[in-house]
């Protein structure tokens, strides 16, 4: 599903954040990334969302070549791969129902669509009844909820999360993962970069490891492996 | 490539969502949007006013002309009908000469008559006409009057040559040299109130940033981001345009009602009318208007669609 052939990214600082990474994910993975802050997590999300292009190496995403990718390619890139946030990143003046519909809009859905679908996934995550929210109205965890139905309403076959537990308290970070896990389930492949030592031993999945750019540990069932 | 996508600009369920989410903006960033719009409409005012004043100073330069343009030619008395007739075929031989027309005194006394309307009955109590035959000559061209004017005092029987030669030449110097500064004034007054209406309205969209950001990470095209901003740039930019448009008309025809009523009316005949004006600048400022605030978003959200 996402396939890294020695991948490399220099910024244009001359700063060199990931060097020479192999990757593959199968469909239907459920893998951590994991390492300290620089270590190129962050990078290695950026490259895949096409945010920055690698300098180095060829990068696929659902058997297709997206190394070089035009510009304005990157969108139908992005509308294959649900993207959640350690900050959420809703959209302020829009209810809960209105942030999950514009990922809906976006790709030309009838408002018929959009009236049958959102309710549909909104109720998965749990916020049924939160529809006519804003997001400063939500908690934390609520959020990111909103967050995870905007990312899945379309049913992309790839979730990237970006230490989506981030913002969040240990009891909130499990619903979330359950959530997660629950969508791992029924077949979507999930990338989630985290710092989050517990979450990463308990659920016992593969963990690749960055460290100073390189991968130096990939894993089945792993454990965390860092003291922080 | 894979057959991902057809990209079209704008796709028809779009549209929809579009129009919604631009009139959504307007209302929901409501103090920005009255900020662009009040730029919008404070520099079209402008525009307007000496737009205005120009063409007011050429109708009226163009009435003055017409009324001085002409070489009055004074007869003696004594002259006979068949002089006279000699008289005007050697005026219309000189060259520059458009047409010549005859007043006899007669018509010369009522025509002043007329002129002085209520005060016309002073004339009555004349005895004998003092007002002399003239010839009224017209030229093609302005620039004929000095070689016409001398020409014509060498023709025997002729009293007096009248030509305002140096008010039409005033009068003309006077109007372009408005014009010309109105020019100026209107060529920077657009340049400064471009920059104000680009920061303003790049301030707003400074301030949505975010948003644009995000919606780039779910996937929306730049097109799709771009539309509902490009189309509330255009609504601002309208609604300042009938703004300025109100005030102006509301301000112009107060003013030229004033002239007309009270002030001098001869004025008044060359001023343009309230209508006028204001069929004219309504087109052509909803055009500058929704011009300036579809390219002040587009230029603004450049920078931030690229994510």
């Amino acid at each position: 599903m996402i396939r890294m052939v020695g991948v490399s990214k220099r910024y244009s600082n001359g700063m060199l954040a990931v060097s020479d990474i192999n990757l593959n994910v199968e469909k239907g993975d459920f893998i951590f990334l994991v390492g300290p802050s620089g270590a190129g997590k962050s990078t290695v999300i950026k490259m895949l969302l096409k945010e920055e292009n690698c300098t180095k190496g060829r990068m696929y995403v659902d058997d297709m070549e997206i190394t070089h990718l035009h510009r304005r390619r990157v969108p139908f890139l992005r509308r294959k791969m649900g993207v959640v946030f350690q900050d959420y990143r809703l959209l302020p003046n829009k209810t809960v129902f209105e942030n999950v519909a514009f990922a809906m809009e976006i790709t030309g859905a009838t408002a018929r669509e959009i009236r049958k679908n959102v309710p549909m996934i909104l109720s998965v995550v749990g916020l049924a009844d939160k529809q006519k929210c804003y997001p400063n109205q939500l908690s934390g965890g609520e959020q990111q909820r909103v967050s995870i139905a905007r990312a899945m309403i379309n049913n992309p076959p790839i979730l990237i999360a970006d230490e989506p537990t981030g913002n969040l308290d240990p009891e909130t970070s499990w619903d979330i993962m359950k959530i997660l896990k629950q969508i791992n389930r029924r077949g979507t492949t999930v990338v989630m970069a985290t710092h989050d030592k517990d979450i990463v031993d308990i659920m016992q999945q593969r963990v690749v490891a960055l460290e100073n750019g390189r991968v130096v540990r990939d894993e089945m069932g792993g454990l965390y492996g860092y003291e922080d | 490539m894979t057959k991902w996508e057809v990209y079209t600009v704008m796709k028809i369920s779009q549209l929809g969502y579009t129009i919604r989410e631009s009139v959504k903006n307007l209302w929901r960033n409501r103090l920005m949007s009255f900020a662009s719009m009040s730029s919008v409409a404070a520099t079209l005012l402008i525009l307007g006013i000496i737009f205005i004043l120009i063409l007011n100073i050429s109708s009226l330069a163009q009435g003055a002309k017409d009324q001085f343009d002409t070489i009055q030619v004074y007869l003696v008395d004594e002259v006979d009908g068949q002089q006279v007739e000699n008289i005007g075929e050697k005026l219309y031989e000189l060259e520059g000469v458009k047409e010549i027309y005859f007043e006899t005194k007669q018509e010369a006394l009522s025509k002043m008559k007329m002129e002085w309307d209520e005060n016309g009955y002073l004339l009555e109590g004349l005895e004998e006409n003092p007002l002399p035959n003239s010839y009224i000559v017209s030229l093609y061209d302005i620039g004929y009057a000095e070689y016409v004017v001398s020409e014509v005092r060498m023709i025997s029987g002729v009293e007096e040559v009248k030509f305002h030669q140096d008010v039409v030449i005033k009068i003309i110097e006077v109007a372009n040299y408005i014009k010309n500064i109105g020019m100026v004034i209107i060529f920077v007054l657009v340049a400064i109130s471009t920059f104000i209406i680009h920061n303003t309205i790049k301030l707003a969209v400074n301030a949505r940033k975010r948003e644009i950001g995000i919606m780039k990470y779910v996937g929306a095209t730049s097109w799709f981001v771009r539309w509902p901003f490009l189309l509330e740039g255009t609504l601002l930019g309208m609604f300042g345009a009938v703004l300025a448009i109100g005030v102006l008309h509301i301000g112009y025809s107060y003013t030229y009602s004033l002239f007309t009523s009270k002030f001098y009316v001869l004025i008044a005949a060359y001023l343009v009318s309230a209508k006028t004006v204001t069929s004219d600048l309504l087109i052509i400022f909803m055009v500058i208007g929704s011009g300036i605030g579809a390219l002040g978003s587009l230029l603004s959200m450049r920078r931030y669609l690229h994510v």
